[in-house]
């Protein structure tokens, strides 16, 4: 589906991409790490072919650079900063709509049920909205229309909790018909969406985690989770894992699915503070 | 086609919505108006009177903002662009890069051209309802000049758009073109004819690559045929054209200059990198 082949990408001297090997196959959902100058956006830039490069980046077999218009149709992006277009909302979803061959109620219907007002900002100028609608908004002219390969970069960056969770809802129903690529700080925000993370760092890839393949290896993981002390707020979010606790409720202990280790990862990320030993044991025998 | 079209009026749209159009359009409109408001078309200079007299003076004030309005907005808009994010996302968009590229050139040259060309076609209605005879030939002729002129600093424009990476060298570059196009007007190539270094024939022939003497010569040649005015090398530039030559080259070399610097530039814009 989409495949870089030794991908390097040199701004002057300054080597941003060094050789980069990958492959994605469809229906994969890549969560893309690192940290800031890892290289994510220049990867994300070559992939929507705006970079010149060495190396080869193919869709379908298709270079993004040379078939544009058949490689981007494909393609749902929404970036990380929102681009300060003057434009009326309404002009931007109808140029879109009409460059992608959708519909424009499309995006309208996303945008409304990522609770934006569609209706009524339709005449007001782009740059003259909220972050939080901007996103909501970029988001559904990507998610309107019949994109194959949705690539986001921090993506909910700017998002209320309540429209984050439609979103990944939203992503959630693609995820059968769609590769993603989201390109996020926050791996536990997406963990729940992802079969594999690649992590970056100064232009190489230096972690290519298959959580789907690895996942296959074994069913269950048990899991053992000892807290410094206890807090509400932990108790609610584990709720849902079925871990049984000692009287004491700082002794937590259960299974839990091998597939979901790092969305589980991705929810106790958030209580670091409170554990102070924890251990996720592979039952092959089970 | 389709996209072509869908760019040039997103062009329009963003261009109209921007403060630089909003002065660049008052500017030509106040200029028409005050001609009116002094009185120019009352006034007799060289025996031009009436409306002849206000559009001569209309297009030698419009050489002179034109060019660097033109050159100046331009740049500023598409490398801002650029820089702000709007290229990333609208190129990630399915439209091919010559769409994209020439469809932003029809819409910003449209939104160029119409002040002008719509302030001269106000003074002339005005003229009309004043009872002031209207010299047609006169307006057909510096609407030309006026398409020409617009055509060639919007493709220089696009052209240093696409070789520099910031708004600053942007701008720095395009008055940089501008200030030298200035001076080769008149100060360095009379010095230099002066000292007798060049014959006069290379430094006529030297000003007429500068599209800034090239209007500013045809824009005489309207009143005075045979350019007295310029002396001697009036005989270098009839000898040459002839007078109606000179008016056609006047029309078709800067255009084709802006074209050609445009082209240019789509050349360099569809290899590189396009943020």
């Amino acid at each position: 589906m989409i495949q870089f082949k030794n991908l390097s990408k040199s701004f002057r001297r300054a080597s941003v991409l060094n050789g980069i090997n990958l492959d994605i196959d469809l229906g994969e959902r890549v969560a893309l790490i690192g940290s800031n100058g890892a290289g994510k956006t220049t990867l994300i830039r070559c992939l929507l072919g705006e970079y010149d490069h060495q190396g080869d980046v193919r869709i379908d077999g298709l270079d993004p650079r040379r078939n544009r218009t058949a490689v981007l149709g494909a393609i749902g992006f929404v970036p990380q900063l929102p681009p300060p277009l003057k434009m009326p909302v309404g002009q931007l979803i109808n140029f879109s709509a009409a460059l992608c061959r959708t519909d424009p109620l499309r995006i309208h219907d996303i945008g409304k049920r990522l609770g934006l007002d569609v209706d009524g900002i339709l005449t007001r100028q782009f740059v003259r909205l909220s972050g939080g609608m901007k996103q909501k908004l970029l988001i559904a002219i990507a998610l309107g229309r019949d994109a194959r390969v949705l690539v986001m970069d921090e993506p909910a960056a700017n998002l209320d909790p309540e429209a984050r969770k439609i979103f990944f809802d939203l992503l959630a129903e693609r995820l059968d018909d769609a590769t993603m690529i989201i390109s996020s700080h926050r791996l536990d925000e997406v963990s729940s969406l992802v079969n594999r993370v690649i992590e970056m760092d100064t232009g190489r890839v230096v972690l290519d985690d298959k959580v789907a393949d690895d996942a296959a290896l074994t069913d269950r993981l048990a899991c053992r989770i000892v807290l410094k002390r206890f807090e509400p707020a932990f108790a609610k979010a584990i709720d849902g894992w079925h871990l049984q606790s000692d009287e004491a409720r700082m002794l937590w202990q259960g299974s839990i699915a091998g597939p979901d280790r790092l969305r589980f990862l991705g929810v106790l990320s958030r209580y670091t503070a409170l554990i102070s030993d924890m251990s996720l044991t592979e039952q092959h025998d089970v | 086609m389709n996209q072509l079209w869908l760019t040039a009026k997103l062009d329009i749209v963003e261009s109209m919505r921007a403060r630089w159009f909003q002065i660049y359009t008052l500017v030509f409109g106040g200029i028409v108006a005050l001609l009116f408001i002094f009185g120019l078309t009352e006034s007799r200079v060289l025996g031009f009177i009436g409306l002849s007299r206000l559009l001569v003076t209309y297009i030698q004030l419009t050489m002179a903002i034109l060019p660097i309005f033109v050159l100046i907005t331009t740049v500023r808009s598409l490398a801002g662009d650029r820089e702000a994010g709007v290229f990333e996302y609208l190129l990630s968009l399915p439209v091919a890069l010559n769409a994209w590229f020439w469809g932003k050139i029809i819409g910003r040259y449209l939104v160029v051209f119409a002040p002008v060309f719509l302030a001269m076609l106000g003074a002339v209605i005005w003229g009309s309802i004043d009872g002031i005879e209207i010299p047609w030939s006169m307006f057909a002729y510096y609407t030309g000049l006026l398409a020409s002129m617009s055509l060639c600093f919007l493709g220089i424009g696009m052209l240093i758009s696409v070789l520099a990476r910031t708004t600053d060298m942007a701008q720095g570059a395009a008055f940089m073109i501008w200030l030298v196009l200035l001076l080769f007007l008149d100060l360095i190539l009379l010095g230099v004819m002066i000292q007798g270094r060049i014959d006069p024939e290379i430094a006529v022939s030297l000003a007429l690559i500068n599209p800034l003497q090239v209007f500013r010569t045809a824009a005489l040649a309207m009143f005075d045929p045979q350019l007295i005015v310029l002396g001697p090398a009036a005989y270098v530039i009839i000898d040459l054209f002839g007078a109606s030559g000179f008016r056609a080259f006047a029309l078709v070399y800067p255009a084709l200059l802006g074209l050609g610097a445009a082209f240019l530039g789509y050349q360099l814009f569809r290899r590189g990198d396009l943020l």
